[in-house]
């Protein structure tokens, strides 16, 4: 499953990072990031912790409010004053690490609450979206389950089902298989692949290098907050042009 | 020795007949006071966490405010203060009003707004204790301030709160004799006419500490039910999340009565 199976489209962008800086305090989290994901692309993200991949990911859809430069999100800058931050987050969706379901909704409420309430759909519009999500993603017999009645496993592909209810031009991975036991991170990566052969924009970041080698268009490496390297899968692994990046997949691939 | 209770009164009815009067009052002004409590003490308790500044600010003044006055004062401000500081006309008008009534509204504000703000902080503490992911995963759906309070934060909030919403409702009723110093005969100064017409000052007040006693056991077991009814399934039950051992053993994120353990 080499490449993707939808071309990318290199004319229309998706998301531009200009100059991007966020700061935490004293600490900066972001210095002077500027990335373009393109329609169809598929970026993973990777660098050591702490090294602003998080950050960045969530500055895209403005959870994380940056302190400098310019972040333009389908056509749309985000500033801080901006009236319809929930129109671009509502075509942007996020998968946390943590999962992040609504415990106190079934897993097929979950998927249903944002495109009834966001997107305006009637009850059984969404319930018919989300059924055909959760079929996707292998786990329609556990709609009307609640999730602390799942695995982390079935929990996070609940909440890629739950993001693409929204039909979302873009998806965020925030580390998705990092709080997972190990024997649940396949049935996620999975997924993933097949949403990537789908032809879904991805920006995922994740220390699964086996992923990266298999779906990602381009791998983009991190640390203290500056992008190092942003290269194909092919070159990175085999010839990373930087010690810092070499030291990152020594220290990952053992 | 409760004999007494059905012996005839000067007006024709039996003690016990005022004991219930009494007793009917006293529920009157804590169900009543409850939904007025609950319903402005959830906007209050929302309002102390909202990001806006001048709202969060109100919010905290009226819990510091009413939080903070005895129930007793209280009382009286409501009742001989308030139509003093209002204009002449409007004041007359609330001390025209006709007993019970005139002590009853009055009554029914201090006790609802006192225990409003008990039940803001409750509210305050539920939601502060959600994890910060459940308002990320909502807003990162699109889902605005409005739709994220409605439907994520709140419900999760008031299910982590039933326990001590318990107290709150057990809290009410008790402080509805306070409206005695006011002039509503509710139960406890029903009792009190009981002894001084008859001197049985032991069974009058007995009887009454007797459905003191049954009012909570009632209110008790409402509440456990309610707790029950509105328990997420898969959930631990809230009572395990003061046992660390039941803890250690759930992932942290998926059981929520558990956030209630960060909350101060």
């Amino acid at each position: 499953m080499q490449g993707t199976a939808s071309p990318i489209d290199r004319s229309s962008t998706i998301v531009v990072a200009e100059n991007l800086v966020k700061r935490f305090g004293g600490f900066t989290a972001l210095n002077d990031i500027n990335l373009t994901v393109a329609k169809g692309e598929k970026i993973v993200l990777c660098g050591p912790s702490g090294s602003g991949k998080s950050t960045l990911i969530r500055c895209i859809n403005h959870i994380e409010r940056h302190d400098g430069g310019r972040i333009i999100v389908d056509g749309v800058e985000l500033t801080d004053r901006m009236a319809d931050i929930n129109g671009v987050r509502s075509e942007v969706g996020m998968v946390f690490q943590s999962f992040n379901l609504f415990p106190h909704l079934s897993v097929v409420e979950n998927c249903m609450l944002a495109p009834m309430k966001v997107r305006g759909l009637s009850r059984p519009e969404a319930r018919e979206r989300a059924m055909g999500l959760l079929r996707k993603v292998r786990i329609q017999g556990q709609a009307d389950k609640y999730p602390a009645q799942l695995s982390g496993g079935q929990q996070q592909r609940v909440a890629i089902a739950r993001a693409l209810c929204m039909q979302p031009k873009i998806m965020l991975f925030d580390e998705p298989t990092s709080a997972l036991d190990p024997e649940m991170v396949k049935e996620v990566l999975d997924t993933m692949v097949q949403l990537a052969a789908d032809g879904i924009t991805m920006v995922c970041v994740t220390h699964e290098m086996g992923f990266a080698r298999e779906v990602a268009d381009r791998v983009v490496f991190m640390d203290q907050g500056s992008i190092v390297e942003d290269g194909d899968p092919e070159t990175f692994f085999r010839a990373p042009r930087t010690e810092r990046a070499k030291g990152f997949l020594n220290q990952i691939i053992h | 020795m409760l004999g007494v209770l059905f012996e005839q009164t000067a007006d024709g009815q039996r003690y016990i007949d005022w004991l219930l009067s009494g007793l009917g009052w006293t529920l009157a002004l804590a169900f009543f006071g409850w939904w007025i409590a609950f319903a402005v003490g959830v906007v209050v308790g929302i309002g102390r966490t909202v990001q806006n500044r001048v709202v969060a600010a109100l919010a905290r003044l009226y819990v510091e405010i009413f939080r903070n006055i005895p129930v007793l004062v209280q009382m009286f401000l409501w009742y001989f203060v308030l139509p003093e500081i209002l204009p002449t006309s409007l004041g007359d008008a609330i001390k025209q009003i006709p007993p019970p009534w005139g002590s009853f509204f009055p009554a029914l504000l201090c006790l609802g707004l006192y225990t409003a703000a008990r039940i803001a902080e409750q509210v305050r503490a539920g939601i502060e204790a959600l994890p910060k992911g459940q308002t990320e995963a909502a807003s990162a759906l699109g889902l605005g301030g409005y739709l994220s309070y409605r439907h994520v934060i709140v419900p999760q909030a008031l299910r982590l709160i039933v326990p001590s919403l318990t107290s709150e409702v057990m809290g009410i009723y008790k402080n509805t004799s306070v409206a005695m110093t006011i002039g509503l005969m509710e139960l406890t100064a029903q009792a009190r006419q009981i002894s001084e017409a008859t001197f049985q000052t032991f069974t009058a007040f007995g009887a009454a500490t007797l459905i003191y006693l049954a009012l909570a056991l009632i209110a008790y077991q409402s509440m456990m039910l309610i707790d029950r009814a509105v328990r997420i399934p898969g959930s631990t039950p809230a009572k395990d999340a003061i046992e660390p051992t039941l803890a250690d053993d759930v992932q942290p994120g998926t059981a929520l009565p558990h956030g209630m353990e960060v909350v101060k």
